[in-house]
């Protein structure tokens, strides 16, 4: 564990960059520090590997001051993944990766199998490996960046920042495969940010500090979108909380109804058996969504595909969270969301009544979770 | 006797040797000037304060003509090869000192962090992050400072005999022998190209790494 002790960051010019900061930092988890700029997160994470002295306290790493071990030693214990990447831009992918094992005296050769074994873990194509830093993309340079600090197996995982400077879309992909590797290789990471939805996503514990380095809340995220802790957080958190938690929420529990759901060759029989139910969801042979269908627009054995209404985005029960359920059913026109399986067959569908009533399950289950283990959590010392 | 490559005997030199004794003497200095431009430049990277003053100086050098070094300095290395090539070693100066803190300089702050985050020293850092990524910068520098050296190299024959290709154009004057000095100037141009031509190829030799101009990404 990181034990981050009361520590303040004072610069010379009288600027407090942090502020009696204290943290216990989890291991095996990723520990996000966000907040707006000037709030000293990348001071803070730059004091846990010393490239940043605090002016008072300290930082204990597994109970033992970071102060102890020559400064070099403890860097080169700790991977690095810096904004844009911080290649070398005057070596090739492979070199660039097996930087550390370099330092720390390994032989070229075992440096660069390990080096090509990491691209892979990362979702690298090991032709790149003779390519100069210029030659990748953004988003392949920063899968460098995040393989170069893998590659001595440091336990622990220092993120600055890591995929701020890349589009959207290359984000969420590089987000993915953070979480991927995580469930792999269990690393202590703290990830700086100022996106409080990275952080929400790829936090199991998140650290909110205000202007100023101090902080306003440590929590997981979920209790941090239900329970912000003062106006700053909450503003921090910005609009759609509700919505936002129930990304913790599962649908295991969701109950499916199979009776309007029917293939697109159905019999006039079944159709008639089916006339209670204010929709039909109509699907292809094998099962797949087409669309919905008031019950007696529908001709039996011939439907007429065009004239469907669409239905959203599907969920898979069990894999996604309340807040897809309910984005598909809010999407659908009839109010009705589809859960699907893995390979995209209909195994079900659900009104915005039911998940409604999920929902508000949910809520008790967490309050009651709460009141249990409130004399049992762990002590957050604010401010 | 009158071929252009023949040349009188008091330049007590072959065509060749003094080609090959004007590129000694034009690139030995360059090659001291870097010796001593590394060291003072990275003083000017590390020490903002010192770079200023620094940058001063090497001007003021730069602004003394030759001949008042060589009045100076045939006291202690007379009518000498020595003597010319002190001057245009310091000359050098000007050029390579701000080449090199420019290139050390112009890595990227993101690129520090990270050689700083993976535990690299200071002086791990400076030879194998900051100087190979200065390797451009250096040899533009470079290229300038040779080339010029290898004109200025022809001052010498103010001191008597030791400006090599130089000292053809002042044979030229005394036995009235114009092609002495078109051959002169032609083959100092020249040794300049191909110095120029050798330092870019030294450049693409040292940095595969740098885009090159219409390669595919």
């Amino acid at each position: 564990m990181i034990r981050i002790d009361s520590v303040t960051k004072r610069y010379p010019d009288g600027t407090v960059a942090v502020d009696r900061l204290s943290l216990d930092i989890p291991d095996r988890a990723i520990t996000v520090l966000v907040g707006p700029s000037g709030c000293g997160k990348t001071t803070t994470l730059r004091m846990i590997n010393r490239m940043v002295e605090p002016s008072e306290g300290g930082i204990l790493l597994d109970g033992k001051d970071i102060r102890q071990q020559p400064v070099n030693t403890l860097r080169r214990s700790m991977g690095y993944v810096i904004q844009n990447a911080g290649l070398f831009q005057h070596r090739t992918i492979l070199d660039n990766i097996a930087t550390v094992p370099r330092l720390l005296g390994r032989p070229k050769q075992q440096a660069r199998a390990r080096a090509a074994e990491l691209m892979e873990r990362v979702g690298l194509d090991t032709a790149l490996a003779k390519r100069y830093p210029y030659q990748l993309s953004g988003g392949q340079q920063q899968r460098v960046g995040v393989a170069r600090a893998l590659a001595a197996d440091p336990p622990v995982l220092l993120m600055d920042e890591p995929f701020s400077a890349v589009d959207p879309v290359v984000r969420k992909g590089l987000q993915d495969e953070l979480l991927r590797i995580q469930s792999e290789l269990g690393k202590t990471i703290v990830f700086v940010t100022h996106d409080i939805d990275e952080a929400i996503k790829l936090g199991t514990m998140v650290a909110v500090l205000r202007t100023g380095g101090r902080l306003a809340q440590f929590a997981p995220p979920a209790e941090l979108l239900s329970a912000p802790a003062d106006p700053f957080v909450e503003d921090f958190l910005g609009a759609d909380r509700g919505i936002r938690r129930l990304s913790f929420f599962p649908t295991t529990e969701l109950e499916l109804q199979t009776a309007p759901v029917v293939a697109v060759d159905a019999g006039a029989e079944q159709l008639a058996s089916r006339a209670g139910a204010p929709y039909l969801l109509v699907t292809d042979l094998d099962g797949r969504p087409l669309g919905w269908s008031e019950p007696d627009r529908l001709t039996a054995g011939a439907v007429d595909t065009d004239r469907l209404l669409p239905y959203g985005r599907p969920f898979v029960p069990g894999t996604d969270s309340l807040r897809t359920a309910l984005d598909g059913a809010v999407l659908s026109p009839t109010g009705w969301a589809v859960a699907v399986d893995g390979e995209g067959r209909a195994v079900g569908v659900v009104s915005q009544q039911v998940i409604g009533e999920a929902i508000r399950t949910a809520h008790s289950r967490v309050a009651e979770q709460a009141a249990e283990h409130a004399a049992g959590q762990a002590e957050v010392k604010a401010g | 006797m009158n071929g252009f490559f023949d040349l009188p005997s008091d330049l007590q030199h072959s065509y060749l040797g003094l080609v090959g004794l004007h590129l000694r003497e034009a690139l030995l200095p360059v090659l001291a000037g870097l010796l001593l431009s590394l060291p003072i430049a990275q003083l000017c990277v590390r020490f903002r304060w010192v770079y200023p003053p620094v940058l001063g100086l090497t001007t003021v050098l730069y602004a003394i003509p030759s001949l008042a070094f060589f009045v100076v300095l045939i006291d202690y290395f007379g009518q000498s090869e020595t003597t010319v090539m002190i001057p245009l070693a310091l000359y050098s100066l000007v050029v390579l000192v701000p080449a090199i803190v420019d290139g050390v300089r112009s890595v990227p702050p993101e690129t520090l962090a990270a050689a700083q985050a993976m535990g690299f020293g200071a002086v791990r850092r400076y030879f194998q992050v900051q100087l190979p990524i200065a390797v451009p910068a250096i040899i533009a520098g470079l290229r300038v400072a040779t080339v010029s050296s290898i004109s200025l190299v022809s001052v010498g024959m103010l001191i008597g005999n030791q400006g090599a290709l130089g000292n053809m154009l002042y044979d030229a004057q005394i036995y009235h022998r114009p092609v002495l000095a078109v051959n002169a100037v032609l083959t100092i141009a020249v040794l300049g190209l191909l110095a120029d031509a050798a330092l870019v190829l030294v450049r693409l030799l040292l940095t595969p790494w740098m885009p090159r101009k219409g390669a595919a990404r």
